[in-house]
């Protein structure tokens, strides 16, 4: 009987079935301190203060992936950043509030030694570079809330670019030009 | 250790949907193939090794428990592993080490996608509060390393197309490809919508339904088989962090340690010169000038010079040919993606690649990357036991 079934139906090939998926989200304690930072419109990085490396991560996750040791210390951050690297985005997206072509960068903010992406505007496309300056332009503070997105974007600095070797190794105090 | 060899071979067609068959349906019809071509049943097999890529790729979560049945793991022991593109890579490398250990002496290994029932692209973008959510995708996030080793070698702007056109006519010599484009051109792929610059339609991998399987059995079974042994000379795994300060994205430590362990293993000074062909996971164009630097078939800055001269394409008699079977580019059902070149290098060794063979092949290097291109799986297999 089966048999006879499949030869006169059609193969059912598909039907929708949608998984919804809601998440806990649990900071831990170093994404807590960076959380409660960034909700009172501060970055901030965490470091090991007796580590060699002296590395300043952000958003840290609790320690240093290179060195494999915690993060103990906060240390202030600019609103200042350099592009490390970027695309533009021209996929459409479904649900996405961004209209293409945008651009997503690698931002190294100053006084941090990684990069995190975000979102770049008020910029030409074309004219996006590594080794850029721009700056944190944030929502208003009735919105801020515990998320990166409390940044709106970033956009272009008039200052001068950042070498290749220095990216990444900028000081909180800036980036003037000099080697 | 003991010997361990690649005894059988089996492939499903690849394509955008396989409507016909379910995921068991899927797996099995590799498996069977392998087995079929191992000259084996069902009861030859001792364990199966099983991978595939996050369940969200198709939403069927532990897809393993169900698959238990269709691959014959009644009273076997069955292990899912997992490491994200890489997998298929590093399951038939857990396959094969279950064999060297002397654990088992005869297993299958399978891995899978059936892209069609989900939508993969975007089941790696969920919102994290420490992040802003950009909604870039998997595009998004390997277009900036891209980027980053453009001005650092100061490669052409075309070596990406160049390497899309050469996958795609490697790739329509081989009929299980998904994509089949035997007249592409320079000039479609350039003209393709940009996605994420610098990364075009066509220099993307597609979304492909497939599995593939293969039969990894000791010497004595080895030799024993109807085909001839493809023995597993090398095989190594290397883990790294996404995020670390100081990091080089575009020529990861972990996969320079892992080719120079694989390497070390097999014998091999001179990867460009030693081996005969490599099957490499590029899923997006550029990634092959990128690999030549990183697997050391090139110096620092100059990978794409090998890409531009034609020396990775068989239709230009390259001395290496990469992805002769088309490669990510022309079929990317993820979690098996990194198996399909592990199995089509060892397809070569055996000479029986048919039209994607390079001729006289002995030894070829499979690959495959994953997760942040922070997880590799690489081996080397031979016509040569030792």
């Amino acid at each position: 009987m089966s048999d006879k079934a499949t030869e006169t139906e059609d193969l059912i090939t598909a039907i929708e079935t949608p998984v919804y998926l809601k998440y806990n989200f649990t900071a831990g304690a170093a994404t807590t301190r960076f959380l409660h930072q960034v909700r009172k419109g501060k970055l901030t990085g965490q470091r090991r203060p007796e580590c060699d490396c002296g590395h300043v991560y952000v958003p840290a996750r609790g320690s240093c992936a290179a060195c494999g040791l915690a993060t103990t210390e906060e240390v202030e951050l600019g609103d200042k950043a350099t592009v490390q690297s970027f695309t533009i985005v021209w996929i459409p997206i479904p649900n996405n509030p961004i209209q293409p072509p945008y651009i997503v960068a690698n931002l190294v903010p100053d006084g941090a030694n990684i990069s995190f992406i975000h979102l770049m505007s008020e910029c030409d496309n074309d004219s996006v570079h590594i080794g850029q300056r721009v700056e944190a332009v944030w929502k208003p503070e009735e919105e801020w809330d515990y998320a990166m997105d409390n940044i709106r974007y970033f956009r272009p600095l008039d200052e001068p670019d950042v070498p290749i070797e220095m990216i990444g190794k900028v000081p909180l105090s800036g980036w003037e030009g000099e080697a | 250790m003991q010997y361990a060899a690649v005894t059988g071979i089996g492939q499903t067609h690849y394509k955008a949907r396989r409507g016909d068959v379910s995921i068991a349906g899927l797996v099995r019809e590799a498996a069977q193939n392998a087995l079929d071509d191992a000259g084996l049943g069902w009861d030859d097999i001792e364990a199966v090794i099983i991978g595939k890529a996050p369940d969200m790729f198709e939403g069927v979560i532990m897809p393993e428990v169900y698959l238990a049945d269709a691959l014959g793991c009644n009273g076997k022991p069955m292990l899912r592993v997992h490491t994200a593109g890489s997998v298929g890579g590093s399951t038939a490398l857990v396959a094969a080490s279950h064999v060297q250990s002397g654990t088992f002496r005869r297993v299958l290994t399978v891995t899978f996608e059936k892209q069609s029932e989900s939508n993969a692209m975007w089941a790696l973008s969920n919102p994290q509060p420490f992040s802003p959510h950009l909604n870039a995708g998997a595009g998004g996030y390997f277009a900036p390393i891209m980027r980053e080793y453009m001005r650092r070698s100061g490669a052409p702007w075309d070596t990406g197309i160049k390497v899309a056109v050469k996958d795609r006519l490697h790739g329509a010599r081989n009929p299980l490809n998904h994509l089949q484009m035997p007249d592409i051109t320079m000039k479609e792929v350039e003209e393709s919508p940009m996605l994420w610059d610098p990364i075009r339609f066509l220099e993307s991998c597609p979304s492909s339904d497939g599995a593939c399987a293969m039969v990894i059995a000791d010497e004595a079974l080895a030799k024993q088989g109807p085909r001839p042994p493809v023995w597993i000379r090398g095989g190594a795994m290397r883990s790294e962090p996404t995020m670390y300060a100081g990091r080089d994205e575009a020529n990861p430590q972990a996969g320079r340690d892992c080719a120079a362990d694989v390497y070390s293993q097999a014998g091999i000074g001179n990867p460009r010169k030693e081996l005969d062909c490599a099957e490499v996971y590029v899923p997006f164009s550029w990634y092959e000038p990128m690999w030549l630097e990183n697997l050391g078939f090139a110096e620092q800055g100059e990978g794409w010079k090998l890409t531009m001269e034609g020396a990775t394409s068989l239709d230009e008699g390259g001395d290496i040919p990469w992805n002769c079977s088309g490669g990510v580019l022309s079929s990317n059902p993820i979690g098996a993606s990194g198996m399909i070149r592990f199995a089509e290098s060892a397809r070569q060794v055996r000479g029986d690649a048919g039209d994607h063979q390079v001729d006289g092949a002995r030894t070829a290097l499979g690959h495959a990357y994953g997760g942040g291109a922070q997880f590799y799986a690489m081996w080397i297999v031979s016509t040569e036991q030792a």
